[in-house]
């Protein structure tokens, strides 16, 4: 039991993605999956999921397949470290920047 | 220089970029170069938190013809400039700047593009081709920081470019010197603006 | 020669160290104090300065070797900021007892819970019992200047001082700082000779228990007690002001910034209301009393320079004029108020001097304290005449 009645006592963050801000601007470095190595997606079932339960941007989403929300990843790439089948890689991310940019261009 | 500054006069300056990218450097050799243009008070100082690679970050430059006695963040700069054009999308650039200020982007665009109804001029600069055409890249970044600093010079007209590059000089060894100082001269160079600016 | 260099204040610390020809240096880096280490670590691997550079695990580790160090002679140096400064607090007791003369540069940062890394004054003011002598900043040139003397009062009286300057404030902004000539130093700064020498013919063993009254040990030499030696290091603080004097006197004649003065004064000349503040908050109070004046106001700034030893006369005279004191406090002693104000108030007391006076407790935790702020509040206080007895809180956002 807790009795929270003062936001003033206890200082506390919630666990949610955006805590810390916009933390997808920080990425320097994007986590590609490759879901034909990635577990659960092999396997169609609810496993592993060890990129969800490290990831401490709570940027994983469980499922099949898992999913990343770049707007809160910050690129730390904690998440290609913990997969144990190497499903993760870390691309540096000024090359998606860069082409995303011309696509807009293009479009405008 | 500008002959009717008056002498309590603050010019503060806004820098706006991506962690990595040299804004705090480069808020740092304007200070430096105000300083050796003439300006008793300069300081210069990264936005107070965690930097992060990639992350936006803004720094500030304060010059002033008397020592400087305030601290305290800059709420609205005379200059503003911007190493990322991107950057305008994602960050209040020009809520940060006087309705009569100064905005200097590095854009390979012309400075109609981002003229807005509010009176502020508008400068921009090719830095990124010039900083890639004259060798400024580092482990594939293109370092634009420097190159700026010429834009900086024409556009405002508040620090020489002789001031600059000798603060240049003063951050780099000689042949990186070199090259920044080329980087900034022909940024200088390829600057264009709006209108004439005036500091208010 | 002297030159002007553009640098921020933890640059300032570390070369100001390196002027002093430190010997042995043991610091954990903390933000906002990190370029320090990092900047000595830099001057001892390049050859710059000869110095042994010891890596340690803590603060409390880095306070014990510098303990030692200085102990067995060697002119010593450390840096810290906010929990790392509590971490060292057992050994800074520690330090002032055994009267070393170790200089630390403390980047004022405040205190968790919960977190922060920004600035305030609570690191050091909690430290303020521990016998050390503390000078606060207000500017880079000041760091410089400080560190500088600092050896030269602390190796005169026995006694260690820490530097205190605002966390990022000033350890992250640059500024021009006149970099004195390495030989003027030479001149001014004597080496170090320690008190005792443990390690001579006869080798000797420091600090053992005291007794309450003095005894004879085995050889039958009296050993004297432990109340003498509190007494003494009272004493001595006592005194230190008029050494802070000489050696700001005579650093003015060798480098043309004279620091004879324990409190720093602007457009005090027939004020009748004072805003007191320490640190780089003093320039910002001089913008505000700029601008009280432009509104006919007699106001003037008086920031306290040195904290510790108490410049209890000196500020007794500087407020004696003043009709309203309005003291900002980057601290606060949870129960009380904010430190400069219960020490200021004492200090008035024994001159039965009875100005108004407002405490305000601003800035905690790097809340920006503008000119503008200082100026409301130094209004609002006079038009209340000092009665609100409680400190008042500004910039408390919600
Ligand atoms: S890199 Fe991986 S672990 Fe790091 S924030 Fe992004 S998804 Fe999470
Ligand atoms: S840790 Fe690797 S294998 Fe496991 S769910 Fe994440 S990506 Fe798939």
């Amino acid at each position: 039991m807790a009795s929270k009645k003062d936001q003033f006592i206890s200082a506390c963050a919630t666990l949610a993605k955006g805590e810390a801000g916009n933390t997808g601007e920080w990425r320097a470095k994007r986590p590609i999956i490759d879901l034909s190595k990635c577990t659960p997606c092999k396997k169609q079932k609810d496993t592993c999921y060890l990129c969800w339960l490290y990831c401490p941007d709570g940027t994983v989403k469980r499922g099949i397949p898992i999913e990343i929300d770049l707007q809160y990843c910050k690129g730390c790439g904690v998440c290609a470290q913990v997969c144990p089948t190497k499903a993760i890689r870390m691309e540096v991310e000024e090359q998606f920047v860069l082409s995303e940019c011309v696509i807009q261009e293009e479009v405008e | 220089m500008v002959g009717d500054l008056t002498e309590e006069k603050v010019i503060n300056v806004t820098w706006h970029g991506r962690g990595g990218q040299g804004a705090v450097t480069a808020a740092m050799i304007l200070a430096e170069a105000a300083y050796l243009d003439g300006y008793q008070g300069v300081t210069a100082a990264p936005f107070f938190g965690v930097e992060r690679r990639g992350a936006p970050i803004t720094a500030t430059t304060r010059f002033s013809r008397k020592p400087i006695r305030t601290l305290s963040p800059t709420a609205q700069a005379d200059v503003v400039v911007v190493l990322d054009e991107r950057l305008l999308q994602t960050v209040d650039v020009l809520g940060g700047l006087k309705p009569d200020g100064l905005l200097i982007l590095n854009s390979s665009s012309g400075p109609e593009k981002f003229c807005t109804d509010m009176d502020i001029a508008v400068a921009t600069s090719d830095a990124n081709s010039i900083a890639k055409e004259v060798g400024l890249v580092v482990a594939g970044t293109v370092l634009i920081n420097t190159s700026l600093l010429g834009a900086f010079s024409k556009a405002s007209c508040l620090v020489q470019m002789e001031s600059l590059e000798k603060a240049i000089g003063e951050n780099f060894s000689k042949q990186a010197a070199k090259v920044n100082i080329q980087g900034a001269r022909l940024t200088y160079e390829a600057t264009r603006i709006n209108r004439d600016w005036q500091l208010s | 020669m002297s030159k002007v260099q553009i640098i921020n204040g933890n640059e300032t610390a570390a070369m100001g160290a390196k002027l002093c020809r430190v010997q042995v240096i043991a610091a954990y880096p903390i933000t906002p104090q990190s370029k320090i280490p990092e900047t000595l670590v830099k001057y001892v691997e390049s050859g710059e300065l000869a110095a042994e550079f010891i890596r340690v695990e803590s603060e409390h580790s880095a306070l014990t070797v510098c303990i030692s160090a200085s102990t067995v002679g060697a002119r010593v140096f450390t840096a810290t900021a906010a929990n790392g400064l509590a971490y060292m607090h057992e050994q800074l007791h520690w330090a002032a007892g055994a009267r070393l003369p170790i200089v630390m540069a403390l980047a004022n940062r405040g205190l968790g819970a919960p977190w922060t890394i920004f600035n305030d004054m609570q690191d050091s003011i909690s430290q303020r019992d521990t016998g050390w002598m503390q000078v606060y900043c207000r500017d880079n040139q000041e760091i410089m200047d400080s560190i500088i003397m600092a050896y030269k009062i602390c190796e005169q009286l026995h006694v260690p001082m820490m530097v205190c300057f605002d966390g990022f404030v000033l350890s992250h902004t640059v500024m021009p700082v006149e970099i004195p000539d390495q030989k003027q130093v030479d001149a001014f700064l004597p080496s170090y000779v320690p008190h005792l020498q443990v390690d001579g013919p006869e080798p000797i063993n420091i600090n053992p228990v005291m007794l309450a009254d003095p005894r004879a040990n085995a050889q039958g030499v009296s050993c004297p007690s432990y109340m003498g030696f509190r007494m003494r290091l009272q004493e001595t603080l006592e005194s230190a002001g008029d050494v802070i004097l000489n050696v700001g006197r005579e650093f003015g004649e060798v480098f043309g910034r004279s620091y004879e003065c324990l409190l720093w004064k602007y457009r005090t000349e027939g004020a009748d209301t004072i805003l007191l503040t320490m640190g780089s908050l003093a320039n910002e109070a001089s913008l505000a009393v700029d601008a009280l004046r432009e509104k006919g106001w007699k106001a003037g700034v008086v920031a306290l320079r040195v904290f510790r030893p108490f410049p209890a006369a000196t500020l007794r005279q500087a407020l004696s004029k003043a009709k309203h004191v309005v003291i900002f406090d980057k601290n606060i002693s949870y129960g009380n108020e904010g430190a400069t104000c219960t020490e200021t108030k004492a200090a008035l007391f024994e001159g039965g001097l009875r100005p108004t006076i407002t405490n305000y407790i601003v800035g905690l935790g790097g809340k920006n304290v503008a000119a503008a702020d200082l100026e409301a509040a130094t209004i609002k206080s006079v038009e209340q005449k000092g009665q609100v007895s409680t400190p008042q809180w500004i910039g408390v956002a919600v």
